[in-house]
C-alpha cells in the first residue's frame, strides 16, 4: 500500500555514556505499532549497542540489550551493521549478539535479524529510505 | 608527584583521549571510564597510539563500565589495570590532582 514508508533509524552512540541508544530503542518500539516498513542500522559508536553481554549490574544504569531481542516480534528484523566501524572497534560479528526472528512466509523459520553490510551497501540501503531518523 | 588523568569520552566520537595522551606528562597515570573505556581495548584503529602512550603512563579501566558494555578482560589491551570504584578513589587519594578531559 502507498501509505507504507521506509523508516531507518541510524544509531551512532556507544549505549550508556549518552541516552541516545536507549531513546532510539524505545521510538523504535513505539514506531512498530504503525506497520511501516522499519530499518535499524548501526554505525561508528553504535555498533557497541549490540555487543553481547552487557552487565549494567554495577553502573545503576538499566541494562537495555535484551530488548533488541524484542524486535524481531514487531517485525523489526532488517538490522544493519556497517563492516567498517566493527573493524575500527577490533569488533567482529561474533562479539555481538545474535538476534532472531520468526520469518512467517517461511514457516517461521528462524533467521537471524543482523545483517554485516560495507559502507557502499549501506548508503545504497539509506538512499532507499522515505525518512531517516538519526540518534 | 603526579597527576591522574580520567577521560570519560569514546575515543572515536572525541578527541579527549588524544589531547590527554598528548598533553599528559610522564609519571602520570590515566583512567578511563564511562565511554572512556572503549580506549583501552585491543584491535582498534587507536590501539597502538594507547599501547605507545603506556610507556610514560599508567592506563587504569574502571570495571563496572567495562562490564556495563560487554568488554572482557582478555579485550583490554596488555598493562591495563582493571579498578573498581573503591580502587577510583585510592587512585584520586594517591596523585596531587585529577584532570578531567571531556
Amino acid at each position: 500500500m502507498s501509505d507504507i514508508k521506509k523508516f531507518l533509524y541510524l544509531n551512532r552512540k556507544a549505549p550508556y555514556g549518552t541516552i541516545y541508544a536507549l531513546e532510539s530503542l524505545e521510538v523504535v518500539l513505539i514506531g512498530a505499532a504503525f506497520e511501516q516498513d522499519v530499518s535499524l542500522a548501526f554505525v561508528d559508536d553504535g555498533v557497541y549497542q549490540l555487543v553481547k553481554g552487557q552487565d549494567t549490574s554495577e553502573i545503576g544504569m538499566k541494562n537495555f540489550s535484551p530488548t533488541y531481542n524484542a524486535l524481531g516480534d514487531y517485525d523489526v528484523n532488517k538490522l544493519y551493521v556497517e563492516k567498517e566501524s566493527l573493524e575500527a572497534r577490533g569488533l567482529t560479528e561474533d562479539d555481538l549478539m545474535p538476534l532472531t526472528y520468526e520469518d512467517e512466509d517461511d514457516d517461521w523459520a528462524e533467521k537471524p535479524s543482523i545483517r554485516v553490510v560495507s559502507s557502499a551497501e549501506l548508503a545504497d540501503i539509506m538512499d532507499e529510505q522515505d525518512v531517516v531518523l538519526a540518534f | 608527584m603526579s597527576k591522574l588523568h580520567t577521560v570519560n569520552k569514546s575515543p572515536f566520537e572525541k578527541n579527549s583521549l588524544d589531547a590527554c595522551i598528548r598533553l599528559a606528562k610522564e609519571g602520570g597515570a590515566v583512567l578511563l571510564f564511562e565511554d572512556g573505556v572503549y580506549g583501552a581495548t585491543k584491535g582498534t584503529v587507536i590501539s597502538d597510539k594507547v599501547t605507545a602512550a603506556m610507556k610514560g603512563l599508567t592506563f587504569y579501566v574502571l570495571g563496572p563500565d567495562m562490564k556495563a558494555r560487554g568488554i572482557r578482560d582478555d579485550q583490554l589491551l596488555d598493562g591495563v589495570k582493571v579498578v573498581d570504584y573503591g580502587g577510583f578513589v585510592d587512585l584520586v587519594a594517591d596523585h596531587d590532582n585529577v584532570q578531567p578531559w571531556l
